[in-house]
């Protein structure tokens, strides 16, 4: 029974890996930039949400509505001021600029909040749990950031298939010079790419300081996890994003269930694993959605 | 031009003059521990001499070879933990050992760069940052390796003048072998093949030039590379610790170093381990911040100078002090028509 417990436990924090990696698949998929800075980035998320908590009445919760507006808002700076001038250097250069950012942000995390780990309290939610049977129980925390995991994806698939703005996105990624042909502003496309992945990052980020302790050394392992899901679910695919961080979850919480303390090095060889005997990923890229 | 002979020069008056200055500064430095360096001088110039190894390895991988690791610490660890094994456990001599553990981590690259190499760009960066996190579990589970906490280095001769001025001649003939490895790299078959994958990697391919191949002996190379600064970290310090020569921090150091002097040039990576060194004693009280402003000047030169500080001194290339390239020239005498093919 466990084993099953722990399975369900994998799959749920799969649901936070999913909504970790959800950012980074897109801004790669629309503009090829794999943003190095994103796990810290959602660290940044937790600082502030956790800063908010501290310092003002506002619940746990609701700090979403000023988490998600901010790192949007970094994200759509970011790409106009940087990111945008780092693409038209060459291949090189973007990954050179996200990992410096990282280091930047890591460092500044740093010096104003410490190393000391923090956690964001949520109060009774913490160990709340539905119980299944005797030995078997969901906890409300994990089960709410997992159903908001498969609602930001379900969300994000439909924005890019039915929306202008989407659409515009895919036909970017398709052929950026046939999409600018038609009269899209690239630019002002992927600020708003980059806008919608941090946005989404800030969902990750609160729901992450409210899962466990954090410290800013903890961006690097966030990205790892994030990269992990993504390469494992098959890049391009949402679904396969999902699928990723699930996979990724349970290796992990399985691995911990029967060697304590190597969790995360089983996440890291399922991703190994994956990447000799199905390079492409599970789901890859279906036809363009 | 009309009918006159075309001449193609590959060195110029400037890399004969700097090869005859770096001799002579070689020289002068090797001459350093009998003359007028200190125990402690010694002791900084080989962590000078790591910079300079390290930087020079990258820039082989990312700014020739296009593939940008942030994993090479994998090797780093690797070559350190490669010298404990071979001096303190099997009891070979420590400078001895170097070349062994640098072949180990050579022969540990291949299999990995067959992993690795799934992966492009962006997405190779962390794959191979995620490997090097498995190699740093995988080494940290040895006892004999000390585990988590580390291993001392026990080998070493035990009189402290004698020990720091061996290991300081052995960095310093670490650099020249570092730096001269690369430029005869650059200037063999090899070297072109990457030009011609720089600009155009269909067309290279097509015409003979062995794209994965290429890249899997640049990787190989500095990952061996990698190691030999790993060695030389663990000698000078005469310790190592899993958290430090496995850090993600070797390599952000490696690629402030390449991206300051200038990416994709032999000169580039020893300018910047110089400046790189510089700001570092200078800026080491200021804990966290002196990595924030590194990686601020970093972002800045990426994005506004691409070609590093080597970029502004040597005037767009015209001053060669490694001569990778072809010349052709119109008249031997007529250096204003000057141009470089690499």
């Amino acid at each position: 029974m466990e084993w099953i417990n722990a399975i369900i436990q994998g799959c749920l924090l799969g649901g936070l890996y999913a909504l970790l990696a959800a950012g980074l698949s897109l801004m790669f998929g629309v503009m090829r930039i794999v943003n190095l800075a994103h796990g810290v980035l959602a660290i940044t998320a937790a600082y502030i949400a956790w800063v908010l908590v501290q310092h003002t009445p506002i619940p746990p919760f609701a700090t979403l509505i000023v988490v998600v507006p901010v790192m949007a808002a970094v994200g759509y700076v970011l790409q106009r001021g940087l990111l945008n001038r780092a693409l038209d250097q060459g291949s090189l250069a973007p990954i050179l600029v996200t990992f410096g950012l990282a280091i930047v942000i890591t460092n500044l995390l740093q010096e104003i909040f410490t190393v000391d780990n923090r956690s964001i309290q949520i109060g009774a939610l913490e160990t709340d749990s539905i119980r299944i049977s005797s030995d078997l129980a969901i906890g409300i925390f994990p089960l709410i950031t997992f159903v908001v995991g498969i609602v930001v994806i379900v969300g994000l698939q439909l924005f890019l298939s039915r929306t202008r703005t989407g659409r515009a996105m895919r036909a970017t990624s398709d052929d950026r010079d046939a999409a600018v042909l038609m009269g899209i502003n690239n630019r002002q496309l992927y600020a708003i790419a980059a806008a919608i992945a941090l946005g989404i990052v800030g969902v990750a980020g609160v729901f992450l300081g409210m899962r466990t302790q954090f410290n800013p050394g903890f961006g690097d392992v966030m990205l790892i996890f994030a990269f992990e899901a993504v390469i494992i679910g098959g890049l391009g695919s949402l679904w396969g994003t999902l699928a990723g961080g699930m996979i990724l979850g349970v290796a992990q919480v399985v691995g911990a269930q029967a060697f304590p303390a190597y969790g995360v090095l089983f996440g890291h060889l399922v991703f190994l694993l994956v990447l000799v005997v199905r390079p492409q990923g599970l789901i890859p890229k279906a036809v363009n959605s | 031009m009309s009918t006159e002979a075309v001449k193609v020069r590959r060195s110029t008056k400037s890399s004969y003059v700097g090869l005859a200055v770096m001799g002579i500064v070689v020289v002068i430095l090797a001459t350093g521990p009998y003359t007028f360096m200190t125990k402690g001088t010694q002791q900084s110039m080989v962590i000078l001499f790591t910079f300079i190894v390290l930087g020079t390895m990258w820039n082989l991988l990312a700014g020739y070879a296009g593939m940008v690791s942030i994993g090479q610490q994998a090797y780093i660890g690797l070559g350190a933990y490669g010298l404990v094994y071979l001096s303190n456990i099997l009891g070979i001599n420590p400078f001895v050992a170097i070349p062994i553990a640098v072949v180990i981590s050579g022969l540990i690259s291949i299999p990995i760069s067959f992993l690795a190499f799934r992966l492009a760009g962006g997405y190779f960066a962390i794959g191979t940052w995620v490997i090097a996190e498995v190699v740093k579990l995988v080494i940290t589970q040895f006892k004999v390796l000390g585990a988590g906490a580390g291993i001392s280095l026990t080998e070493f001769p035990k009189d402290a003048s004698t020990r720091i001025a061996l290991i300081y001649w052995m960095s310093l003939a670490a650099v020249v072998i570092a730096v001269a490895v690369t430029y005869f790299i650059m200037r063999s078959r090899l070297g072109l093949g990457f030009t011609a994958i720089r600009d155009d990697s269909v067309a290279a391919s097509s015409l003979g030039v062995s794209v994965t191949r290429s890249k899997r002996i640049v990787y190989v190379i500095a990952s061996m590379g990698a190691g030999l600064g790993g060695a030389m970290i663990a000698a000078n310090a005469l310790r190592v610790q899993p958290d430090g020569v496995f850090s993600v921090t070797l390599t952000a150091q490696m690629i402030f170093i390449v991206v300051i002097g200038g990416m994709g040039t032999i000169e580039g990576p020893i300018i910047g381990a110089i400046v790189f060194f510089s700001l570092q004693q200078w800026l080491s009280d200021l804990g966290a911040w002196y990595l924030v402003i590194l990686g601020v000047v970093a972002v800045i030169i990426v994005l506004f100078l691409p070609k590093g500080l080597w970029g502004l001194i040597s005037g767009s290339g015209r001053i060669r002090l490694f001569p990778t390239g072809y010349r052709v020239m119109s008249k031997p005498s007529d250096m204003s028509l000057i141009k470089e093919s690499s």
